[in-house]
């Protein structure tokens, strides 16, 4: 019997360790195989040519993905720019003012948007946003735009990226003890100055990662953004303009454009840049969580 | 016109004796306590269906050390949040009655709020530094009213963590974070930062139960020390220190208030079998 204990013991903890190790060679594999795999162009080409040559004609030989890179960017800060104000008013109201049949209404909310396929949010976006964009937003600014546009893509990825981003920071703002924001008032601060002083520098290392992951989630969401954004290769300042993220330019080409020379190379390519730019990412705000939790 | 102007006078004279009179006997009149710091008449909480205070009247007196004494969960936490409006944040409390600080209705009290908290220090269960270095901490008071004159906000930091006998420990560190101070230092600080917005009362919420002995000690002759300028308000479910430390004695149960009185007379002569009951089962 004693053995038998014993044996599990050893055996359940065998397996733990075999399901980390698992996950902890996923980036790593993912990362080499991609590597490997755009080894030829990588050969071919300099790194700054690929990275900063704006030509993109394949089946010249040109491949620079700087428009694609630019997209991408432009795409997530607009995204970020858009989510990051209304989940942080909407987790304060939340966490500190709202009645809890609100939140506990709200939670369910965000757990319907989180759930809804990005294919959905995608047609929404065609149905909505483009037309909101080409034949509203832009008379506005007296710009011409059908709509399929940077700005389209940044507002959907905004709304794809709220549930995620809202529900960390609630959880975080949870978690700064009732204590903390007792200290603060029987000091004689007001409810506000007590969120800016101490639930929000409390909270930071919180609010950091929660904006590092939605970044993250924003650069590399393909599907409902390459729906809207006009897929044009293009260097743009313009808002109105399409552009071409890079994920949308591996999924609309990947399997089919594979005949030219080096094209299947330089999506894989395209496929390791995207990993490397999440990875950095997620360092950045890691190194941003560090220095914040230190006073 | 001599006349008239005479007749004036006297009228205003007349004027400024009746008023006197009147305001003599309303000083004689009006119904002064013993001097509290704190009147509290008929105050009611209930958590949604849960009476958790019942009609609960108590005078605290001034300068002197009240312990809110009681076995946990009979309401002595939310009749110390009561006194500085910490219940407003839990939306499912209901509050009825009447608080008098200093004679001023605080509980019904529209007006500011934060300046009525700010009356009283709060010391509680765990240290709650804020997340900044220790003399940031230490500054919270002067930078929510707006205070930049560097000069007294030193003068005062250096006061008041000499009152609390943290001064010559952290003086070599103010800027760093207090998280690297041990509990009972963290909780002189807490006492320490409150102590910079000038409290007339401090509200202790079971100060040293998270300390080791030699640091509620200190916290305890702290209290001892500083009951000259403050009235000290604390709640403890622990017989000894409410011995040790008490000038007078709160016993609570169930949302009652049983007995109050002198330490002495409570735990040498208790009326009510809640306090016997206590007093048997805590030795």
């Amino acid at each position: 019997m004693r053995l038998k204990r014993l044996l599990y013991n050893r055996f359940g903890e065998i397996w733990m360790l075999s399901a980390i190790t698992i996950i902890l060679l996923f980036p790593l594999v993912i990362g080499i195989a991609l590597f490997i795999k755009s080894d030829s162009i990588v050969s071919s080409y300099s790194l700054a040519e690929l990275l900063f040559s704006s030509e993109w004609l394949p089946s010249e030989g040109k491949f620079g993905f700087l428009p694609f890179i630019i997209s991408s960017i432009y795409v997530t800060i607009l995204a970020f720019a858009f989510s990051v104000p209304i989940c942080l008013l909407t987790a304060i109201y939340l966490s500190e003012y709202a009645p809890k049949r609100l939140t506990v209404f709200m939670q369910t909310v965000i757990d319907i948007l989180a759930g809804i396929p990005s294919v959905v949010y995608g047609m929404w976006g065609i149905l909505v946003i483009v037309p909101f964009v080409g034949e509203t937003l832009a008379p506005m600014f007296g710009v011409k735009s059908h709509g399929y546009s940077i700005l389209s893509g940044g507002m959907v990825l905004a709304v794809m990226c709220i549930p995620y981003i809202l529900s960390m920071l609630i959880e975080t703002f949870k978690t700064v003890p009732n204590g903390l924001k007792e200290a603060s008032l029987s000091m004689g601060a007001t409810r506000w100055e007590t969120i800016k002083h101490s639930i929000l520098k409390k909270g930071r290392p919180g609010i950091i990662s929660a904006f590092g992951l939605g970044l993250a989630k924003a650069f590399g969401e393909t599907l409902a953004v390459m729906m809207v954004v006009g897929n044009v290769v293009n260097i743009t300042a313009n808002p109105f303009d399409s552009g071409y993220p890079l994920p949308a330019l591996i999924a609309n080409n990947y399997g089919e454009m594979l005949s030219i020379p080096m094209y299947d190379s330089a999506l894989m390519f395209a496929a390791f840049l995207l990993l490397i730019v999440i990875l950095f990412i997620n360092l950045f705000f890691r190194y941003f969580i560090y220095k914040s939790q230190k006073i | 016109m001599i006349i008239t102007l005479n007749d004036t006078i006297m009228k205003e004279e007349k004027i400024q004796l009746d008023f006197a009179e009147k305001l003599d006997f309303e000083t004689k009149n009006k119904q002064i306590p013993e001097n509290p710091a704190v009147t509290i008449s008929n105050l009611n909480v209930w958590a949604s269906k849960h009476h958790i205070l019942k009609n609960v009247e108590l005078k605290i007196p001034k300068n002197k050390i009240t312990v809110l004494l009681g076995p946990s969960g009979c309401g002595k936490t939310t009749l110390l949040k009561s006194l500085n409006r910490l219940t407003d944040l839990d939306k499912e409390l209901y509050v009825s009655g009447n608080i008098f600080i200093n004679d001023e209705e605080i509980l019904h009290a529209k007006k500011d709020i934060p300046e009525i908290r700010r009356k009283m220090g709060l010391l509680s269960q765990k240290p709650y530094p804020l997340p900044v270095s220790i003399y940031k901490n230490m500054t919270y008071g002067f930078k929510l009213k707006g205070i930049r004159d560097k000069k007294l906000i030193n003068y005062n930091v250096e006061l008041r963590l000499k009152e609390v006998g943290l001064w010559e420990e952290v003086k070599d560190r103010l800027h760093s974070s207090p998280d690297k101070l041990s509990i009972g230092q963290q909780q002189r600080l807490c006492l320490a930062r409150g102590l910079t917005v000038k409290p007339h009362i401090i509200l202790a919420d079971e100060p040293t139960s998270a300390l080791d002995p030699t640091s509620s000690k200190i916290i305890e002759d702290l209290f001892k020390k500083m009951k000259n300028q403050y009235t000290i308000i604390v709640v403890t479910h622990v017989l000894r220190q409410a011995h040790r430390l008490a000038d007078n004695v709160v016993f609570m149960s169930d949302g009652e208030i049983f007995e109050q009185g002198s330490p002495n007379k409570l735990f040498k002569n208790p009326e009510t079998q809640e306090l016997k009951k206590y007093l048997v089962d805590g030795n």
